[in-house]
């Protein structure tokens, strides 16, 4: 096995290093070619360790490969953890990229830096694959700053478009904020535990689940909630939570595969995968698994209402993705680990098949991406008009598609939980259902019905895509819409997690939920009574009545509710607040210690002023210096009566 | 009978004469040479006033050391002096400050 899981890493990681180094030797077909068959290595092999387990008997495998190095006890290892819980990330994650691989070569068939992309893509996959496979900390941590790194490498890929070297540079910084929190957790772990193993970690940590620790004097702290929360906004800021989810839409100048395959489908969801895989820690703690779901609902539910104004087609699955994100993040914060996981895994179908079908009309539209300036698409690309069509069901949550059994899933189980903050995410959730359906078929109406484009030009040139960018559009249609039929039960009801998410029996939402789960068509004709399906049934016909009936009252309610427009167009003001505050903040703080510190301080007074000084210290002793023979002789005079009399005076 | 301290007296004003020689003068060069000399004359009164009080030949042994010092010392200054003055013609205290950094 051992082999396979090193495999499974290496293969992307080799196609990276070829398509990167030997860029020009092997041209663009050998780049594409290198790294598709690195990943698609990796995919088939994932797909064969997964099976294992649905249908094999494979155990879970805890290997350490290579001890790095061994300080005071800590051990920093390589090393692969692997069940259920990693062979469905690992799976998910190499066949999103594969797709999005096949994908690339009609989408940037025609850019600068060919060979370079898919260097970075193998890449990402590669880090990836570390992150979801690790068995430690150290390596979990490596993961989660090597994708930052080809996130920012990839948002940048445009480096001569200003707007894209602003977006990366804040997602990094962002990112860091986030991280700052990260690895405070993992030191705080690694000081009381001693052990940056997760097995080791999970044993010890219900020993230290009534420690208290005091941060600021006076005050005392559970050292649990310490730990989950600072992990936590680790996960805040990967997978863009508010306040730290400014970055993801801005994201969006990169390239839409890296949009669909790090910005929707994997990396953003790192977060939501490190947190169940911490769930033994994060059942310690009632306090942070509150502060978990009020992040996440009140992401899911804002972020999509932000959704509906914009007309970029990029940034509204980039705000539909962070208003998703949300609520993974609350399904985790009622314990439910595991629908969280069953949802990302969904999302990650459908939201990467979403933003390859945006791409694909990007293409067609020949890079403009405003949906004002499209419409009537649908004659003219028929097969992304129809995946567009099923990625958007799947979102909403339209019965028997894999969104349906995910989102309603968590909203029920947000539902059943009882700690602070369930009745707020419940009915924001909730809300958000009717929300998600009203932006996703805005933006499917604007973009495949009413009129033509506005543009003769555009219009004459329209065409389907090739065949590159439809197979991978029909290869994640498939799983978008069956997928969670199938899964559902395995998944949430059943035992395939029961090894890798640890709930403690008074949390068990889900458990609670399987009591009364007779079926997947059970469940379905469940959900179909529930608020959350005719909310989303009511979205998707005030849609389809504004935007295909009477798109004056789009305008209409605009004028009428001109200042909830512009709040949501402003996106709440926290890019200006962050701006103002934390950008301004530090500039600030730069130019006093450039200004005070470095000029003045160090160079005027440490530098300049101690040369200064001497100089002037010299200056004054030069006049002591007459060159008058008398003079001298008078100061040897002088001196010898000072001696002589200091001689007497002592006798 | 002239006692010890009246020697002394004397001894000290021609040391301080001297000294003020050297400190007051500023033109000659020559000056300076005789206040110097001046000085050594004042120390060896001190001696022999000394040596006669203390019935000691030793301090008068001394004088003639001095003397013979002093005298060399003269014919060396008075040679320096007239190098001084060809190399600068000048033997003004007041031109001769190219010790001056």
């Amino acid at each position: 096995m051992e082999n396979i899981y090193l495999t499974i890493v290496l293969a992307p990681l080799i196609g990276a290093i070829i398509a990167g180094l030997w860029r020009n030797q092997v041209g663009k077909a050998g780049a594409h070619w290198v790294t598709i068959i690195g990943v698609g290595i990796a995919c088939v092999l994932s797909i064969y360790v997964l099976l294992g387990f649905t249908h094999g008997d494979s155990e879970p495998q805890n290997l350490s490969l290579y001890t790095w190095m061994v300080s005071d006890g800590l051990r920093f290892e390589v090393g692969f953890l692997v069940d259920q819980l990693t062979a469905m990330m690992m799976a998910v994650v190499t066949f999103v990229s594969l797709m999005v691989h096949i994908y690339t070569v009609g989408y940037m068939a025609h850019e600068e830096g060919y060979q370079r992309f898919f260097s970075y893509i193998a890449l990402f996959t590669f880090s990836m694959l570390m992150l979801v496979m690790s068995n430690n900390f150290m390596q979990l941590f490596f993961g989660w700053e090597a994708v930052g790194l080809v996130s920012y490498l990839l948002i940048g890929f445009y480096f001569k478009k200003e707007t894209a070297i602003f977006a990366n540079l804040k997602a990094f910084l962002v990112n860091r904020v986030g991280d700052f929190g990260f690895i405070l957790g993992i030191a705080a772990i690694a000081m009381y535990t001693n052990s940056l193993d997760y097995a080791e970690v999970f044993e010890k940590s219900a020993g230290l689940a009534n420690e208290q620790i005091t941060i600021f004097p006076g005050t005392s702290w559970s050292l649990m909630t310490v730990i989950c929360v600072l992990l936590f906004i680790g996960a805040m800021g990967k997978s863009a939570q508010m306040p730290l989810h400014v970055w993801l839409p801005d994201s969006m100048e990169g390239p839409t595969p890296i949009s669909a395959l790090i910005h929707a489908a994997t990396m953003v969801t790192a977060g939501i995968f490190m947190v169940a895989r911490m769930s033994p820690l994060y059942e310690l703690s009632e306090t942070a698994l509150s502060f978990v779901l009020i992040i996440g609902a009140t992401t899911a539910f804002f972020t999509g209402l932000i959704g509906i104004v914009q007309n970029d087609i990029k940034r509204v699955v980039a705000y539909s993705t962070l208003s998703q994100l949300g609520y993974m993040i609350a399904a985790l914060g009622a314990s439910a680990y595991a629908a969280g996981v069953f949802h990302l895994m969904t999302h990650a179908f459908f939201k990467a098949l979403l933003f390859l079908a945006a791409g694909s009309v990007i293409i067609g539209m020949h890079h403009d991406q405003d949906i004002r300036n499209m419409g009537g698409i649908r004659k003219y690309m028929p097969i992304t008009w129809i995946t567009s069509l099923l990625g958007s069901l799947a979102l909403i949550g339209t019965p028997f598609f894999s969104g349906f059994f995910s989102k309603d899933a968590i909203i029920e189980s947000v539902h059943l939980a009882d700690r602070f903050g369930t009745n707020y995410a419940y009915y924001l959730l909730v809300a958000g259902v009717f929300v998600t359906a009203l932006y996703s078929f805005r933006m499917f109406f604007l973009v495949f019905h009413g009129k033509g484009p506005r543009d003769e030009h555009a219009k004459a040139h329209l065409h389907e895509s090739p065949w590159v960018v439809t197979v991978p559009l029909i290869m994640l249609a498939i799983p978008s819409v069956i997928i969670g039929w199938f899964t559902i039960e395995p998944m949430l009801f059943g035992e395939f997690f029961k090894d890798a998410i640890y709930v403690s029996s008074a949390n068990d939402v889900l458990a609670h939920m399987g009591a009364d789960y007779h079926g997947a068509l059970g469940f379905v004709t469940h959900g179909v009574l529930q608020v959350p399906f005719w909310l989303a049934l009511g979205g998707f016909l005030t849609a389809w009545y504004i935007y295909t009936m009477k798109p004056s009252i789009a305008l209409d309610i605009k004028v009428r509710f001109d200042w909830a427009h512009s709040i949501l167009d402003r996106k709440y003001g926290f890019d200006e607040l962050f701006q103002f505050v934390f950008a301004g903040g530090s500039r600030m703080l730069g130019k006093v210690l450039w200004k005070g510190g470095d000029q003045f301080l160090i160079d005027g007074v440490a530098v300049n002023g101690s040369a200064h000084g001497i100089g002037w210290l010299a200056s004054m002793a030069r006049y002591l210096q007459t060159g008058f023979i008398n003079h001298y002789a008078i100061a040897m005079i002088l001196g010898l009566i000072g001696l002589v009399g200091w001689f007497v005076i002592l006798q | 009978m002239i006692a010890l301290s009246d020697y002394l007296i004397v001894s000290a004003i021609l040391f301080s004469l001297s000294v003020a020689g050297i400190f007051i003068n500023r033109k000659n060069l020559i000056l300076l040479l005789m206040c110097i000399e001046l000085m050594l004359l004042a120390v060896n009164i001190n001696f022999v006033a000394f040596s006669y009080f203390l019935d000691d030949m030793a301090g008068q042994v001394f004088v003639f050391f001095i003397l013979t010092v002093a005298a060399a010392e003269a014919a060396i200054g008075l040679a320096i002096l007239v190098v001084l003055f060809r190399n600068r013609q000048t033997i003004n205290v007041q031109d001769l400050d190219t010790l001056k950094g």
